[in-house]
């Protein structure tokens, strides 16, 4: 079986990703570009025992350098060196995204042209003929509606051809006008003869990167040979300098406007027919003009993030129920059929209460990406960026912060190890690092359960406002520390904002199943290794030491003095087995054990490490309101933040007595001495604005370059996390709460 | 036939781009997105906050701040 290559490439909203869909089905693998964080897919498709295999391309406008997925694209087309480049391009927007095309052909790769989105063109009154298309760009066209699976087929008969007969493509050059084609000549012959970077790329195209002033390229050069790219340099500074004082443009700019014009000359040659006005108001600018109207838009913003809520919340509550007793369900099971004993208390307190405390969330988080999902794919995402770009900017940020923030957990339920990620098409540096710094606070997937569990267990009747209120409290704090941050430690200019609003689609039932999966099921990865282990690191910390032996006698002396004070009422707790029911001095008899099993387990866990830990902080901590328990819980966060729960899980479940009780840990902190309302307000707000996660940590340490803004991420939010924290809870407890 | 700058234009006023001044990136950011000379614009609102601003060109929408704005000079009728 031959396996042949093709990249899968194009503009954002062109169709791209549901095209890969359509052909690789759930046949994919994410993984990243190497070096860089830009997101790489990949499928396999396969036909009458031919394999393709489909690399998908980040969505890109051009092939500058000006964005990391630029580089990733290029780089991935000259070390990769794919059959094809199967440009994906939008049939309704059809000059624009020839550019890119264009400039794959510039590069010298073959290209396969997929014309998408032919009935929206249709619907639009635009005709194209593509097979004149072909012939005037030189490359096979084919037509497809990748929606509905069309022309696909003629598509990967086209890519086989040229994997069985290679195809002859021509690289294309185009004329840039005289000054600069002149230019350009000179520097191709002097690239060629010296062979620089000529090894990797065509000569033509590195003497048009080194005339459009492309970073990369030039730093290639000048560490290949210094004196050439010198010479190049000034050749490039001769044209620049005559095209300046004889047009004022830079020869970048001319370039692309013959880029634009030849394809505009080659879409006049009877290729485009328009049968309506272009200007026309289509229904995608009817729903905007009340979408983002002036005084409607924001408010339907604000129902739209309301609505998410509610869907998220009503529609997944069943599954957690399901998932919650089902684990206290495995834990009665363990508990009943299992001795006594260090393995048990591994397998129930570590085990099952750590992976149930997470994978209780999933049907959340699934429901919360399902929506998210929804509003990515719909184009609703980039008037969001729009409307909110005048208020990002009064706070040192960009409208595409918009993006990080919300992929971080802006509408809850997010990541910020993508969201810190997501910053790299913030091309400022400085919006950029504020941006990274100010994500973590968002409510991530793993801040929810959290939030989910004190909300349940102090807030019920008023679940979906309270996580509405704490989503617009991390708003402000993140906007308003990025402020903080933009004028004192990183201060600076703004950066530009050129975004594509996307006509409104109805997103595909399948692509947003792949992806809501693909989120979710990065969750579960996660919840399934790191959490898993550090659940047993913590099971461990709270076990060991175990109590000397002369503590636990005293106990054990204690029980027998219960149980001799009343030995007919012991005796018939033991006759009853459990199965009838006890008489009230029975009950009385039990609780007073209970008692002592939960102060002797309650003594065992602060004689552990961590006890030890919790209560050396509890000092401190006591002034936001937390025992040494909570403590525990949130210094097992550091390493991710659903181990909260987990830790909360394990610190009560050990201090719990009855095999039989399954009951959730929302009731058993509602239950709780020294719990209230206060005491959980306060710790929602500890736990949204102190460190972040360490593999937060990790990210912000490599995106932001230096483990210097890492180390600033985890002292400082910490420092303003206890701050808020002790305000909230004091403020509180003078007012009576 | 008069020239302006694209801050200027009032919504739903129509042009035709003339020179585009910026330069590094923020000038290859806006001819990518196809707003070079020659191209026909048309402007279809902004935002609530009266910033960015949303314009038509080559058949899609694009958006971009009145900062940005100000380095276009279009030819209004």
């Amino acid at each position: 079986m031959s396996e042949a290559t093709f990249a899968l490439a194009g503009n954002p909203n062109s169709g791209k990703t549901t095209l890969f869909n359509a052909l690789t089905g759930a046949r994919q693998h994410v993984g990243n570009y190497p070096g860089v964080t830009v997101e790489k897919k990949e499928g396999v498709y396969v036909h009458d025992g031919r394999q393709l295999k489909l690399v998908d391309l980040p969505g890109t406008y051009s092939l500058t350098a000006y964005s990391l997925e630029e580089v990733a694209a290029r780089e991935f087309l000259v070390n990769e060196k794919p059959a094809a480049v199967i440009d994906i391009v939008d049939a309704a927007n059809l000059e624009r995204n020839l550019y890119l095309t264009l400039q794959f052909m510039e590069m010298g790769v073959p290209v396969i042209v997929a014309l998408n989105m032919m009935d929206v063109a249709a619907q639009r009154g635009i005709t194209i003929d593509t097979m004149k298309l072909g012939q005037l760009l030189g490359v096979p066209v084919v037509a497809t509606v990748a929606r509905r699976g069309e022309g696909k087929t003629e598509l990967l008969q086209v890519a086989e051809r040229i994997v069985g007969d290679g195809v002859r493509h021509h690289p294309l050059d185009i004329s840039y006008g005289e000054d600069i084609d002149l230019a350009l000549m000179e520097m191709e012959q002097a690239i060629r003869g010296a062979g620089l970077l000529t090894d990797r790329y065509r000569a033509r195209w590195v003497a048009l990167k080194y005339m459009e002033t492309d970073e990369q390229i030039l730093a290639l050069g000048r560490k290949a040979n210094p004196e050439l790219s010198a010479q190049l340099e000034a050749t490039v500074q001769k044209v620049a300098d005559h095209l300046r004082a004889t047009l004022d443009l830079y020869p970048e700019a001319v370039i692309a406007d013959h880029r634009y014009g030849y394809i505009r000359s080659i879409l006049q040659q009877g290729v485009m027919g328009v049968r309506h006005d272009r200007d026309r108001l289509y229904l995608s600018d009817r729903i905007d003009k009340v979408l983002t109207n002036r005084f409607a838009g924001p408010l339907i913003m604000l129902a739209v993030i309301w609505g998410l809520y509610q869907f998220t919340f009503t529609y997944s509550e069943v599954p957690v129920a399901w998932l919650g007793s089902f684990f206290g369900w495995l834990g009665g099971l363990a508990e009943a059929f299992i001795p006594e004993g260090l393995f048990r208390s591994l397998l129930v307190s570590g085990v099952i209460d750590g992976i149930g405390g997470v994978l209780g969330f999933v049907p959340l988080i699934m429901f919360m990406f399902l929506g998210i999902s929804f509003l990515e794919d719909s184009g609703y995402m980039a008037r969001m960026a729009y409307m909110l770009d005048r208020v990002f900017r009064v706070f040192g940020l960009h409208g595409s912060s918009v993006m990080a923030f919300i992929v971080s957990g802006g509408i809850a339920g997010g990541c910020a190890v993508p969201g810190i990620m997501a910053t790299r098409t913030l091309k400022s540096p400085r919006e950029r690092l504020a941006t990274i710094l100010t994500v973590p606070f968002m409510n991530c997937g793993a801040k929810l359960p959290v939030f989910a569990l004190l909300v349940a267990a102090f807030f019920a009747s008023h679940e979906a406002m309270v996580m509405f209120g704490i989503t617009l409290v991390s708003w402000a704090g993140a906007l308003l520390v990025a402020k903080l941050l933009r004028s004192t430690v990183i201060p600076g200019e703004a950066t530009p904002f050129v975004m594509e609003l996307p006509p409104y689609r109805l997103p595909t039932f399948k692509g947003l199943l792949i992806h809501t999966w693909e989120r979710t099921w990065h969750y579960i990865r996660k919840a399934g290794t790191v959490i898993l282990g550090i659940s047993i690191v913590l099971w461990a910390l709270m076990s060991f030491p175990g109590l000397p032996e002369s503590v636990r006698q005293q106990f054990e002396n204690q029980r027998q003095a219960v149980l001799a004070a009343a030995p007919a009422t012991a005796k018939a707790i033991e006759n009853a087995g459990g199965e009838t029911a006890l008489e009230a001095s029975a009950l009385d008899l039990q609780g007073k054990l209970a008692l002592i099993d939960a102060r002797e387990a309650e003594m065992g866990l602060r004689y552990s490490v961590a006890g030890r830990i919790g209560t050396a902080l509890e000092s401190l901590s006591r002034f936001a309101g937390f025992d040494w328990r909570t403590n525990i819980a949130l210094v097992g966060g550091f390493a991710a933040k659903e181990v909260v729960v987990s830790t909360l899980g394990t610190a009560y479940s050990l201090g719990d007595v009855d095999p039989e009780e399954t009951g959730s840990l929302a009731n058993k902190l509602a239950a709780a001495p020294g719990w209230r309302p206060l005491t959980a307000l306060s710790l929602i707000v500890f736990t949204m604005f102190y460190a972040p996660c360490f593999v937060s940590v990790v990210c912000i340490a490599r995106e932001a370059g230096s483990w210097k803004w890492a180390a600033f991420s985890v002292v400082f939010n910490t420092a303003l996390a206890f701050t808020l924290a002790v305000v909230v809870y004091q403020l509180g407890s003078l007012l009576g709460f | 036939m008069t020239l302006i700058m694209m801050r200027q234009m009032q919504d739903n006023q129509a042009g035709i781009i003339r020179t585009v001044k910026a330069s590094g990136e923020m000038g290859r950011r806006i001819r990518d997105m196809g707003l070079v000379p020659g191209a026909e614009i048309k402007i279809r609102g902004r935002a609530p906050l009266y910033d960015p601003v949303a314009l038509r060109v080559m058949g899609f929408t694009l958006t971009l701040r009145n900062d940005e704005a100000d380095f276009i000079e279009v030819e209004v009728q």
